[in-house]
Order: structure tokens, then C-alpha cells, then sequence
């Protein structure tokens, strides 16, 4: 009993300073927060509870939101357009996240392994650098049927031009691919930067017992590079269920609806049929979806926990 | 004490920076007896010629300055209802015949009529070239004043059409029927060539190895065609809707209109076109210009686009077709924000952008057919000093029910992309021409119950 008792006290002294120590940076903290908290409040807190709000109302932009109960959710839960863009959305995401991690992972590993070249790290994220938009234009006239570089070359070394994006089964790759392209080097320096936590004597320990590189790269570079290799998933996933600007550039959703996405399939009954309660009601299932696929995604991957620790 | 003084004035200057600029990016109109108007468009050729017009009215009325702002049409009406959701529109916008029954809807804008009733002197209605007013006429109410007008004409390259063997006569009298295509069509084959120069009508010819296309289809036209589809399908009897304006009930399911896409759609099938999938995502227009394309339909409105190789391209008017030659006619208006804090000086500068005054100084420069008769004449003739043959966009009005309408809906937006897309799948081969369509018109009769 006293033995427990004596053993409480030391603890106790410790915890003596504590309440006045975080309440003095609490306050100093608040302070630095405000700021960003203040922005999070009117740029995404506020506009996020009138979307929720505007998904039960019929709202035309114009005209003040009347309310409608969950007659919109019915009718979103019915609508095929709905479904055939999230189908759409998700063949994209698939083709993207998949091409772009591969691709970046291995350029990841040649750079850690091979060259560490700044002048190459700089050269791989110059695509990055340059503003979706324009990333799109210039694709869009590279592939042009007519007039693009790509089908010109094509053209003359006797082959069929390929509609790269007016061919409905080509569309959604062709946009993928090019956004790939675009952001292959970005998430190439991330993972790279990533290995390069890796302790190099683990390289040397696996160089001693004569493990070749691919071996050395499947049992100690992916397994030490899960908790990034996770992150980085789940920040490409989330930002590729969000392509808009690339459609919005080169196909406009279609042709007919094969590349209509969901973002712009949200954007045209928001901005071009003024349906904005039914545009909001979209967006609140999207957020639905993406919680959850975030949540099973860093289940599976058991993002927290890192072999190195 | 001191950090916390010093923290404050760092944050004090943080939100003060944050002020500024809030500040300096929104823009805000003078007050006091002077009154700035913002007046949106969205053609960027045509600013001028409206400036122009802006200094001239501020001229003669010193205490109203005009804000002119342009958006390109693909952003322009997504910014316009933000804008009027936001309570901040302009106090004057240029409106389209698609798109002004939404804001009728919704009252944004402003009916007129009373404002011409006070002021009956005001307008000269008989000044206008026949029917354009109306286009903006609600029962007894007015959104809009009109601005100008357009109708559709082909343009042929003038070299393609010597080496096919096509004279001028032929191309101004051209004739179209859903069945055999008629001398439009023969003229479409003799103007495609393939890569060993053998023509599209000749033996030989290699439908799958094309160098010029004869001829260039749109087949993004909304709910209209109002490039090509629509026109050739009212001229083979087709009509869009029950009434126009404000039809309820549509026949896109019309067997007229069906046989019509399936024409332009076996073009591709014969190689005079190129196949939707392998289509340019340019414009007709700069495919036109790039020599791929020997032919294509296009509107008034961009005819001065080849004001500098005038002497390279021929302007004809679209087929006759079996009910006669027929063109869409469009126009648009100047329509009042009816959340406007001045209205009677928009009033003042609406009426002017409609009277002879304003519309004679932009038909001098040709862009456009003003919507006043006789400022439509001077831009024809001001298109002929660039070389530029305009009458034949004036030539349906000469022959009785020459033009039609284009169709003003509400609901207009879905309606396009409904049609649109039916259309296109036929295009694609994706399905039949009947059974999309009448998938079609089933949706947008849907949309009216």
C-alpha cells in the first residue's frame, strides 16, 4: 500500500507543472491557428453545411432553395447518368492511380538505386509544374485526329489515326494517360524521398547476404515504404475521383457520356441546368463514398504502423 | 507582454493584408450622381465595335459610364448565374434565345414593355428586320431588345471546288433530299479526295486513305442544329415542336429528322466526312482552314474569321431542300437585370444599344448583322470591301417561310445535352437513328409533364 502510494507521488510531481505549461501554449496556439481555422470556417466548414443543406432543398441558383425532404436522394439514387459517371469516374481512377504509382515507383527506385541526379529529379516534375489546363491543350492538339502531331506520325508511317478522344472506348484511358504523364514525377520525388528514410545499412545487410535488387526492392524498399506508399494512394485516390479540368479541357464528358466524370457531371446540373440542390446532393454522396473508401483503404494498408519503428 | 503586442500586431498587419486585397479585387461601381453600368457579352470580336457605342452614349450622357466586360462563351453564362446568385449582376447583358427563359423563370430579368409604354417614341419597331423583336416576347411582355441576327451558308474552298470541276452556278443552287443527298451530295463526292488524288465520285476512289474531306458535319448542335441537322431537316418537313416559342411538346421521334442524321451520318460511312471518332476536336472552321476540309456549313456570325483570305473561299446558301430552302434565324437582345440598382439608366442605355444610332456603328464594321434593317445593310456592304460575299445569308429572308425560328424552351440546357448526345450515338453507330431519337423525346417531353 505505501509502496503504491510512494510510487503515486513521484508520478504526481511530474504532472505538477503540466496544467499551466499547455494552457499558456493553448492559448498561443489558438492564436496561431486562427488564422487557418478562420479560413477552414468560411471557405470549407460553411459552404460545406449549405451544400448539405441545399441537397434536400430544389434550388436553381436563381431563385430561392425550397425545400424538398429527400426527394433528391431518391431521384440521384435513380438516375443512370449518376451511376454511368461514377462507373466512368471510377474506370479513371483505377487507370490513373495504377499507371501513375506503378511507373512512379519504379522511376522512385531507379533514382534511389541508380542516380541521384538533381538535374533528373528536377526534369521529371517540369510535366507538374505546368497548369492542368495547359497540360490538357497541348495533349488536346497533340492527339488531334486532323491536325495532332501524334496522328500525323501515325499517318505516315501508314497507319489508322486513332480518335484518342472521340472514340468512346478511348476517352477515359487517353485522359488517364495524361494525367499520368502529368504527375508521374511529382509522386516519383514523393516515394523517393520516402526510401530515402530508409536506413541504407539494411541495404547492406541484404548486399551482404546476396539478395539481388529486385529481391532487395520487393522484401526491404515496399515494405519499409508502406506507411508513404499509403499516403501517397490515398492522397492520388482522392485526388483523381476529382478529375475535372482535364475532361473540361478536351472531351467535355463526352462523346455521348464516356468520359463524363462525376465532378462534371456535378458541375453541368449545378452551373449549365442550374440544379444545384441535385448537384449538392451528388457531391454529399461523393464525400459518403470517399470517406469510405479512404477508411478501408488505410485499414487495409495499416497505414499507421511502420516495419522501421 | 511584448511578444503578445508584437504577435497582435503581426496578426493585426496579416489581416489587414487580407482586407486589402479583398478589397482591391472586388470592384465597385461610383455613387453620387454618377452612375456606372456593367453591361456583359461575350464576343470578344465584337467588343469594339460596343465600345464604341459605350463612349458615344457616355457622350451624350456624361452622368452614366459603361463597364464593358467580356467572358468567353463557355464560361459567360456559368458567370452569369453565379453572379446573379451572388446578387452582383451586371445591369445589362446580351441574352440568347436558349438561354432567357430560365432567367424569365426565375425573374431576373426585366420586362420592358412598361418602360416602352412611358416612353413609346423610344423603340422603332418597323426599323427592324421582320420577326426579330418577337423572338423576345412573352404574352405581353418584352425581355429584351433586339440586337442583331443570324442565319446559316456554306463555305467552300474556291481551289477544291476548280479542281473538282464544280462551278460557281452549281454551288448557289445546290439541292438536297434525304434520300440520294442530290447535287449537294455529288458535290460533297467530287470535292473529297483521296491520298492518289482520285475524287470521291471516281472509281477507285479509297474511302479509308482520305486527304480532303468534302464535307465537314457539326455534331455538337444541341437540341437545334442550328449548324446543319436542323436546317436540313426542316427543309425536308421536319418541325421541332408544337408551338414556338415555349413548345411543350416535341418531335424529335419524327421520322423527317431521323432520315436526315442518318444522311449525314453515311457521309462518314462513304469517306466524303470523317468519321465522328476520328473527328477534329478543332473547330470546323480551322479544320476548314487548315485545307483538310473542303466544305462545312457556318453561321453569319464568322464570316469575317476569313476576312483575310476572302479570295480563297466561296459563300453559297445551304440546299434547297424538299420543302424549299431553309435557314435558322437567331437573334439576340440586350435584356435588364431586373435586381438592378439603376434601372432607368439601364433603360436609357438599352434603348440606345437598340436604335439606328448604335446598330449603324456596329454594322459599319461588319462583325455582325444589327438587327435594324438598315445597319444590316451596311454590314453586308462593309463585307464586300473585305471581299466577303454576304448576301447569301440574306437570301432566305426573300423567299417566303425561308427562315424558321430556332427553338426557345425552357429547360433548354438538359434539352441539348439530350439531343445532343441521342444524335451523337447515332453518329458513333452506336444505335439507330429512330429509337435514339425517339429515346430522346421521350426524355425531353419528360421534362415539360
Amino acid at each position: 500500500m505505501t509502496q503504491l502510494g510512494l510510487q503515486r507521488t513521484p508520478a504526481r510531481r511530474i504532472q505538477v507543472p503540466r496544467p499551466t505549461r499547455p494552457r499558456g501554449d493553448g492559448r498561443v496556439a489558438l492564436f496561431f491557428i486562427a488564422p487557418v481555422l478562420l479560413g477552414f470556417a468560411i471557405f470549407y466548414l460553411y459552404p460545406t453545411i449549405r451544400g448539405f443543406w441545399w441537397s434536400f432543398t430544389d434550388y436553381s441558383l436563381l431563385a430561392d432553395p425550397e425545400f424538398v425532404g429527400i426527394d433528391n436522394y431518391v431521384a440521384v439514387l435513380g438516375d443512370s447518368e449518376f451511376w454511368n459517371s461514377m462507373w466512368v469516374t471510377l474506370c479513371y481512377v483505377v487507370l490513373n492511380v495504377g499507371s501513375q504509382t506503378l511507373i512512379a515507383l519504379l522511376l522512385a527506385a531507379l533514382m534511389h538505386r541508380l542516380t541521384r541526379s538533381v538535374v533528373l529529379r528536377t526534369t521529371l516534375l517540369l510535366p507538374w509544374l505546368v497548369p492542368n489546363v495547359t497540360v490538357g491543350l497541348v495533349w488536346l492538339w497533340l492527339l488531334d485526329t486532323n491536325l495532332g502531331f501524334v496522328n500525323r506520325t501515325l499517318d505516315t508511317m501508314g497507319l489508322d489515326k486513332i480518335g484518342f478522344f472521340t472514340n468512346p472506348m478511348l476517352a477515359i484511358p487517353t485522359i488517364s494517360f495524361i494525367n499520368t504523364w502529368a504527375f508521374v514525377g511529382y509522386t516519383a520525388l514523393l516515394f523517393y524521398a520516402g526510401m530515402l528514410q530508409i536506413p541504407q545499412d539494411t541495404y547492406e545487410a541484404a548486399a551482404i547476404d546476396g539478395a539481388g535488387e529486385l529481391r532487395t526492392f520487393f522484401r526491404i524498399t515496399l515494405p519499409l515504404l508502406k506507411p508513404i506508399l499509403a499516403l501517397v494512394l490515398v492522397v492520388s485516390l482522392i485526388g483523381s475521383f476529382q478529375i475535372f479540368d482535364t475532361v473540361a479541357v478536351t472531351t467535355k464528358g463526352g462523346p455521348v457520356n464516356a468520359s463524363r466524370v462525376i465532378y462534371y457531371y456535378i458541375y453541368q446540373q449545378a452551373f449549365t441546368y442550374f440544379h444545384m440542390g441535385y448537384a449538392a446532393t451528388m457531391a454529399i454522396l461523393l464525400v459518403l463514398i470517399l470517406g469510405v473508401l479512404t477508411f478501408i483503404q488505410l485499414r487495409l494498408l495499416r497505414a499507421s504502423e511502420s516495419q522501421l519503428a | 507582454m511584448r511578444r503578445n503586442t508584437a504577435l497582435r500586431i503581426a496578426g493585426i498587419a496579416t489581416a489587414g493584408i487580407v482586407l486589402a486585397a479583398t478589397a482591391g479585387c472586388s470592384t465597385q461601381g461610383g455613387d453620387g450622381g454618377a452612375v456606372t453600368l456593367d453591361y456583359w457579352l461575350w464576343d470578344d470580336a465584337q467588343l469594339p465595335a460596343y465600345q464604341q457605342c459605350a463612349d458615344d452614349f457616355t457622350k451624350a450622357n456624361p452622368d452614366i459610364t459603361i463597364k464593358i466586360s467580356q467572358y468567353g462563351w463557355g464560361e459567360y453564362w456559368t458567370n452569369l448565374a453565379t453572379q446573379i446568385a451572388a446578387g452582383s449582376a451586371p445591369d445589362v447583358w446580351v441574352d440568347q434565345p436558349s438561354y432567357y427563359p430560365q432567367f424569365v423563370a426565375d425573374k431576373q430579368i426585366e420586362d420592358l414593355q412598361p418602360y416602352i409604354d412611358e416612353d413609346p417614341s423610344a423603340v422603332d419597331f418597323d426599323a427592324y428586320v421582320p420577326g426579330i423583336a418577337d423572338v423576345y416576347k412573352i404574352d405581353d411582355a418584352r425581355y429584351g431588345l433586339p440586337k442583331d441576327w443570324d442565319t446559316i451558308g456554306l463555305v467552300i474552298n474556291k481551289q477544291d471546288a476548280a479542281d473538282a470541276g464544280i462551278d460557281d452556278a452549281t454551288l448557289q443552287d445546290l439541292t438536297w433530299n434525304p434520300d440520294d443527298g442530290g447535287t449537294f451530295e455529288q458535290v460533297i463526292a467530287k470535292l473529297t479526295v483521296d491520298k492518289s488524288g482520285k475524287h470521291g465520285d471516281e472509281a477507285g476512289f479509297d474511302k479509308n486513305d482520305v486527304a480532303v474531306y468534302g464535307f465537314l458535319p457539326e455534331w455538337a448542335d444541341g437540341s437545334q442544329g442550328q449548324n446543319l441537322w436542323g436546317n436540313l431537316a426542316y427543309s425536308n418537313g421536319f418541325t421541332y415542336s408544337d408551338v414556338n416559342p415555349f413548345g411543350t411538346s416535341f418531335h424529335y421521334d419524327s421520322p423527317k429528322l431521323a432520315e436526315t442524321i442518318d444522311w449525314i451520318a453515311s457521309l462518314a460511312d462513304k469517306g466524303y466526312a470523317p468519321s465522328f471518332d476520328t473527328q477534329s476536336t478543332l473547330s470546323r472552321l480551322e479544320v476548314l482552314q487548315s485545307g483538310t476540309g473542303a466544305m462545312t456549313s457556318m453561321g453569319s456570325f464568322n464570316q469575317l474569321m476569313f476576312k483575310d483570305t476572302a479570295s480563297d473561299y466561296v459563300f453559297a446558301p445551304l440546299p434547297t431542300g424538299p420543302e424549299g430552302r431553309k435557314s435558322a434565324i437567331n437573334g439576340l437582345s440586350d435584356a435588364m437585370y431586373a435586381g438592378g440598382k439603376h434601372k432607368d439608366h439601364a433603360w436609357e442605355w438599352i434603348k440606345y444599344l437598340a436604335s439606328s444610332d448604335c446598330q449603324s456603328v456596329v454594322g459599319a464594321t461588319g462583325v455582325i448583322f444589327p438587327a435594324n434593317a438598315d445597319a444590316s445593310q451596311a454590314s453586308v456592304d462593309a463585307r464586300a470591301k473585305l471581299g466577303l460575299d454576304a448576301s447569301v445569308f440574306l437570301s432566305y429572308a426573300q423567299e417566303p417561310d425561308g427562315t424558321f425560328l430556332i427553338p426557345i424552351t425552357y429547360h433548354g440546357a438538359e434539352m441539348s445535352q439530350i439531343v445532343q448526345d441521342a444524335i451523337q450515338s447515332v453518329a458513333l453507330g452506336t444505335s439507330d437513328s429512330q429509337s435514339a431519337l425517339s429515346d430522346a423525346n421521350a426524355k425531353v417531353n419528360a421534362l415539360f409533364e
